[in-house]
């Protein structure tokens, strides 16, 4: 066992730390006041190679490994939260399922722009009566001649303003057993009946594009199936899967952004003739918050590095998510305590961390998904 | 063209330093290359990428240096070389850096040698000078501009608070100021490529030294951080007696006027 990071993954976190520090940061207060989506930020991270982290080296991606990518993930959150969702979106649910089961030309055309910073990956599950219950999805494909025709309404959908092609789910037909038949499309954003709006004002993570789909007669290619037609759903699971590692890791980053302001915090103000951080009331506080980030940390790059080894990872992506997204709630909201009234001014940025991360609680799988997720993986009846 | 960079690893001077006993703690320590031969790595990846060659840097250290050499690979430099300092029990000074350098250097073809204008560290900006004057080459410093054209270098320097043009002839070696470039970040292609690249260790006897001619010049006898700054003193009332109350505190005690 080795706890100690490669060569290459300690040199991907510093870079991406350099890079987080110097051209995200100084915005994340703007791009939460405003909801502005940072697309010059996504300009500059495709050359460097950041937007195609973990994707093969034969699309353009760097090819490095998860924990790498948690690494990464967890750098830009601790800058800026909303500028990590649309980051974690973009590779994990939006190139990654391309990567893993696209075609050479569906990589050609969806992949390489995503790696290249030229669009984000957008990946539409979530409808009004369906999310990770995806067997309610009620948008439908229909096979008319060599196309299909699709129509539903999708919700939530991260970064689609921005895509050049959203990854659609929906109902392609029946199985043996009577089940809905749920497939991948790839769906481009320019097609006819293809519209997308961003009709929300949210809480936090408020930079990352959060549209609403609506798909009325949208007819695509038949080519333009994801992976098998007939594995969709196991295929969205692999996914989900994998993007719950870096939600793990996104909160990571957030939590531990709260911390170092809490605990600088508490070297900075004085009451009572002291620091308080001097006051045990506030070091026990900080000392939980270290041990928890950390905890999670580990649990973060378990996950990844079981995802690397080919291994089984369901479990413990289940893990890593449900607990830094808890635990990050939990410090944000000490980090703020820690302030006092000056954590509830906006201009200290912990509130916006603390309604940041709330979403990680939420999005991808809430933490109620996450333990009937956990509770099947560990046989309860 | 032959592009040399010499590089320094040194603790990150923005992050906490801590001495015990008259040593920095290197536990506790952030590590970097030294912000001033960031810019000549940047400058020498430039000059390769406008008129063809090859980038080496070199470092005199010991392994924990491979890591700022590796970060160098993955901005863009081909080569990086360790001058290997295990075997040196000693202290060492910026004499024992430039001889281990020149001894380097002695059988290489070079154009141009860069490096950082000081280090953070000591800020004492001699182990580059000195291996030119070993070299007996020409040495421009604190450069914020380099041009080249066939075998002339057109360069703009600081002098307090003002330019200065100079042309000089290759071979030279420069070193570089803040406003030459904007260091670029090192890519993650640029990352996984790095490992790749070759990076050669060589030891006191590969460069044909022995110990005793490296023996340091100079003694460190102690090190100290600054004094912590007291707090300020707010004076109160009319802007009038505010003012009078500061010239009173100047006049005696601070003694100033």
């Amino acid at each position: 066992m080795d706890f100690q990071y490669t060569e290459e993954q300690r040199m991907i976190r510093d870079m991406v730390r350099d890079f987080a520090e110097a051209e995200i940061a100084p915005k994340a207060e703007e791009v939460d006041q405003s909801g502005r989506f940072p697309e010059e930020t996504f300009a500059q991270m495709g050359p460097l190679g950041i937007l195609g982290l973990p994707i093969s080296e034969e699309y353009g991606g760097a090819g490095a490994d998860t924990i790498s990518y948690a690494l990464a993930v967890e750098e830009i959150g601790k800058a800026c939260g909303g500028t990590g969702l649309s980051y974690a979106a973009s590779v994990s649910l939006g190139a990654g399922p391309l990567d893993s089961f696209g075609t050479k030309a569906q990589k050609e055309e969806y992949l390489v722009p995503i790696v290249k910073g030229e669009a984000l990956g957008s990946f539409g599950l979530t409808e009004p009566n369906a999310g990770s219950d995806a067997g309610g999805t009620k948008t439908t494909a229909t096979l008319q001649g060599d196309r299909y025709v699709i129509n539903g309404e999708k919700c939530w959908i991260t970064n689609a303003t921005y895509a050049k092609a959203v990854i659609i789910t929906a109902v392609s037909g029946k199985k043996a057993n009577g089940d809905n038949k749920i497939s991948a499309f790839i769906v481009p954003t320019d097609a006819e009946g293809f519209k997308i709006t961003r009709p929300y004002d949210k809480m936090g993570v408020r930079a990352s594009d959060t549209t609403e789909l609506v798909l009325t007669d949208v007819e695509v290619p038949e080519e333009n199936i994801l992976g098998d037609p007939d594995k969709g759903f196991g295929q969205f699971l692999h996914t989900l899967d994998g993007g719950r590692i870096s939600i793990g890791a996104l909160a990571l980053g957030i939590a531990e952004g709260a911390y170092q302001k809490a605990l600088a915090y508490a070297h900075e103000r004085k009451q009572f003739g002291a620091p308080i951080g001097k006051f045990q009331a506030i070091q026990f506080k900080l000392a939980d918050m270290a041990m928890e980030i950390d905890l999670a940390r580990t649990m973060v790059h378990k996950a990844a590095w079981l995802k690397d080894q080919k291994k089984r990872f369901k479990k413990e992506a289940a893990f890593a998510k449900l607990y830094a997204s808890e635990m990050s709630t939990r410090v944000c909201n000490q980090a703020l305590q820690i302030h006092g009234g000056s954590g509830y001014m906006r201009e200290y940025g912990i509130e916006r961390m603390l309604r940041d991360t709330k979403l990680m609680e939420i999005g991808e799988g809430t933490s109620e998904i996450q333990r009937m997720v956990i509770s099947r993986e560990i046989g309860c009846p | 063209m032959n592009i040399y960079v010499v590089m320094k690893r040194t603790f990150d001077t923005e992050e906490k330093v801590e001495i015990n006993d008259g040593v920095i703690d290197e536990e506790g320590a952030e590590f970097v290359i030294n912000p001033y031969d960031e810019y000549a790595i940047e400058e020498a990846i430039v000059l390769k990428e406008t008129h063809g060659g090859e980038v080496t840097v070199v470092t005199v250290g010991d392994e924990e240096a491979e890591k700022e050499l590796r970060t160098a690979l993955a901005m863009g430099a081909d080569k990086a070389v360790l001058l290997d300092t295990e075997d040196l029990d000693g202290e060492m000074d910026h004499y024992t850096i430039s001889e281990m350098l020149g001894a380097y250097f002695q059988d290489k073809a070079y154009d141009i040698i860069l490096g950082g204008n000081v280090a953070v560290d000591d800020g004492a900006g001699q182990t580059a000078p000195r291996l030119a004057e070993k070299l007996g080459i020409n040495q421009l410093t604190t450069i914020t501009k380099l041009d080249i054209e066939g075998t002339t270098a057109t360069i703009e320097r600081d002098i307090e608070g003002d330019q200065e043009i100079v042309e000089a002839e290759l071979p030279l070696l420069v070193t570089c100021q803040q406003g030459l470039n904007e260091p670029r970040y090192p890519s993650l292609p640029g990352i996984m490529k790095a490992k790749k690249k070759p990076l050669d260790t060589l030891d006191l006897d590969d460069l044909d030294l022995d110990e005793d001619d490296l023996e340091a010049k100079t003694k460190t006898v102690d090190r100290f951080l600054p004094p912590e700054k007291e707090a300020g003193k707010k004076l109160e009332g009319e802007p009038a007696e505010q003012v009078e109350e500061l010239v009173n505190l100047l006049r005696n005690e601070a003694k100033v006027i």
